[in-house]
């Protein structure tokens, strides 16, 4: 689309000295407002402590110290933060396809009974701002009707309410709901069941939007805060967020800094791989057509 | 049975009007069999919206009127939570703020994407780094992106004062002061969000036809009229959608304040979700903070069924 010129508000053309002109301000500003801050938190945890404390602050580091990664994974035990984290979002990942996929299926071809009832609904629940729910939801996990479970503590107190997700169910249906209806009962009619036909024929077909489900739900569970904040109230079993800001009054700076950078790691990588689903489930969230 | 049943979707009246009566118990079976089968699969998820999402939003609404303590049954108490928050002037406060916070970050959240969009869209080099790093923010996580906002506001050694001293402007105390602390929010905020809000409008604004700008062009209007008749018409959809979107959004904002200034100085930054978070889960006082969270449903349920209501006729 780069090549052919779709004529947009400004109709100048793309070579003269005002084009470039605004093109330079622009690529400034934008590495400015949004690459430079990453940079001073990368070279920043390499600084010691005294060098951060120096008005005016050093641009470069005096002494490089990358040794200040190890040593606050080690000070913070962030190994272990990594892992409750890295459980807590695969659990809500996988959660929320075994629950939502089924029940997708079921709403846009099995179309049961009061199925659009059922569908309103869930639907319903997306228009509800999540943390007026907090408190329902808290008292919810102390003692779980019926069961009388205690969930507090218990990372199925993040996946289980991860599957409650009615945007996952409508993307997933909306997509199932384009998929020929006479292709499944070809399957059928050669004995399958409905189990089989979606494991089989359904699923093969909707991998991308498996895939804008899957880091969508990756993305949220790991940029979680409030909620994991109220479920783990053992320190041992925090997820990185909830631990680097309980940890972040009485670390060093330079350590924290380190510690920010190794959180946000994992999520500049997803991005920089699946940039383009995410950017996609972004469009295909909240713009239509 | 003949193939042409078969292929008929559940539900639809049968094309054989003349069946023998003799068959209907078999396909009523069948529907059964069908109904099961379909929730079955429906299950897990009715299970999970039901204890958490259905069952959370009535008792959130009963739980206002009622004193809670897990030792005793709760108790009917009437109004006597709406009324203790009323008489909390935190509670005056922290709708002040949230009420200033949503407006300042409307002022920069919503106009300042749209206006970075419409200059990406004129563009035509390096679109794939402008598109990556404006979304970089909204990877971080929410807590690595206060804490090191929290650093870069630090009116010492931090970054901002730092460059304000190096251009010789004796910069401000930013969260240490009540006057800029809820502005220091926003920024943050601003920064950490505004990305998917700029590609969105960018994806809208490359589906206006090039034909429309043409046109308006041969009709003698300059680029304010352009921007005016047809930029602005052609994504009013798109534009309404996030505006109510992000009222909704920011009025919850709870994490920024919550990391960065724990609602100081002189309770500046308490926002509405700090405080019900303080009601809850500092005072034990669950009542109250339903009451609360009650208030604020009712008061975004309003954007929410604005926000229906578009969709909706944008749909028909």
């Amino acid at each position: 689309m780069s090549d052919r010129a779709v004529r947009t508000l400004f109709s100048g053309n793309r070579e003269g000295i005002g084009y470039k002109i605004a093109f330079t301000v622009t690529f400034v500003v934008f590495t400015a407002a949004f690459v430079l801050p990453f940079l001073w938190l990368v070279m920043g945890a390499m600084k010691p402590a005294v060098e951060l404390a120096q008005v005016p602050p050093t641009i470069l580091p005096r002494t490089w110290h990358p040794g200040n990664y190890t040593e606050a994974w080690h000070l913070m035990d962030l190994g272990k933060y990594f892992l409750n984290t890295v459980v807590v979002v695969a659990g809500a990942w996988a959660v929320q396809l075994l629950v939502d996929v089924p029940a997708a299926y079921a709403l846009s071809k099995l179309r049961p009974v009061l199925g659009n009832g059922v569908l309103a609904l869930m639907l319903v629940t997306l228009m509800l701002p999540p943390s007026t729910l907090l408190v329902p939801m808290y008292l919810t996990i102390t003692d779980l009707p019926v069961l009388g479970v205690n969930l507090v503590n218990n990372p199925a107190a993040i996946w289980l309410p991860a599957a409650a997700n009615a945007f996952n169910i409508y993307l997933l249906k909306r997509f199932f709901d384009q998929i020929p209806t006479e292709l499944l009962d070809a399957a059928r009619m050669d004995g399958a069941g409905a189990v089989t036909v979606l494991w089989r024929v359904v699923l093969p077909m909707a991998r991308p939007i498996l895939a804008v489900v899957s880091i969508l739900s990756v993305v949220a569970a790991w940029k979680d805060f409030i909620w994991p904040l109220l479920v783990f109230s053992d320190p041992a079993l925090q997820t990185l967020s909830v631990a680097l800001q309980r940890f972040a009054p009485d670390t060093p700076i330079n350590l924290l800094l380190a510690g920010l950078v190794l959180a946000a790691l994992p999520m500049i990588a997803v991005f920089l791989a699946f940039q383009r689903h995410i950017l996609a489930g972004l469009t295909a969230g909240s713009v239509k057509g | 049975m003949s193939s042409s049943t078969l292929l008929r979707p559940a539900g639809a009246p049968a094309p054989d009007a003349t069946r023998r009566p003799g068959r209907a118990p078999g396909r009523l079976r069948r529907r059964i069999v069908e109904n099961l089968t379909a929730y079955g699969f429906l299950c897990a998820a009715l299970l999970c919206f039901a204890l958490f999402s259905w069952y959370p939003i009535v008792r959130g609404v009963l739980l206002a009127f009622q004193q809670v303590n897990f030792i005793t049954d709760p108790v009917w108490v009437g109004w006597d939570n709406f009324e203790l928050l009323f008489a909390d002037p935190l509670f005056w406060d922290a709708w002040r703020n949230t009420l200033l916070f949503t407006g300042l970050a409307l002022v920069f959240g919503f106009f300042v994407p749209f206006l970075i969009a419409v200059l990406l869209n004129e563009l035509r080099h390096a679109k794939g780094y402008f598109r990556l790093v404006v979304y970089l923010p909204v990877m971080l996580p929410p807590v690595v992106a206060a804490l090191l906002w929290k650093w870069f506001y630090d009116p010492g050694p931090g970054l901002f004062n730092s460059l304000l001293r190096a251009v010789g402007i004796d910069g401000p105390h930013w969260l240490d002061d009540s006057s800029t602390s809820l502005l220091s929010l926003v920024l943050v905020a601003t920064w950490s969000n505004l990305g998917s809000a700029t590609l969105i409008y960018l994806a809208a604004l490359q589906t206006i036809p090039g034909e429309l700008y043409e046109a308006a062009e041969l009709d003698g209007a300059n680029v304010v009229q352009r921007m005016r008749h047809v930029t602005i018409p052609q994504t009013r959809f798109v534009l309404l959608v996030l505006l109510l979107l992000q009222v909704v959004a920011t009025m919850q904002i709870f994490t920024e304040p919550y990391i960065m200034t724990g609602g100081g100085p002189d309770d500046s930054t308490v926002t509405v979700l700090l405080l019900l978070y303080r009601y809850a889960f500092v005072y034990n006082d669950f009542g109250t903070a339903s009451a609360l969270s009650t208030l604020l449903l009712l008061v975004l349920s309003v954007f929410s069924f604005a926000y229906l209501r578009v969709t909706r006729k944008a749909e028909a």
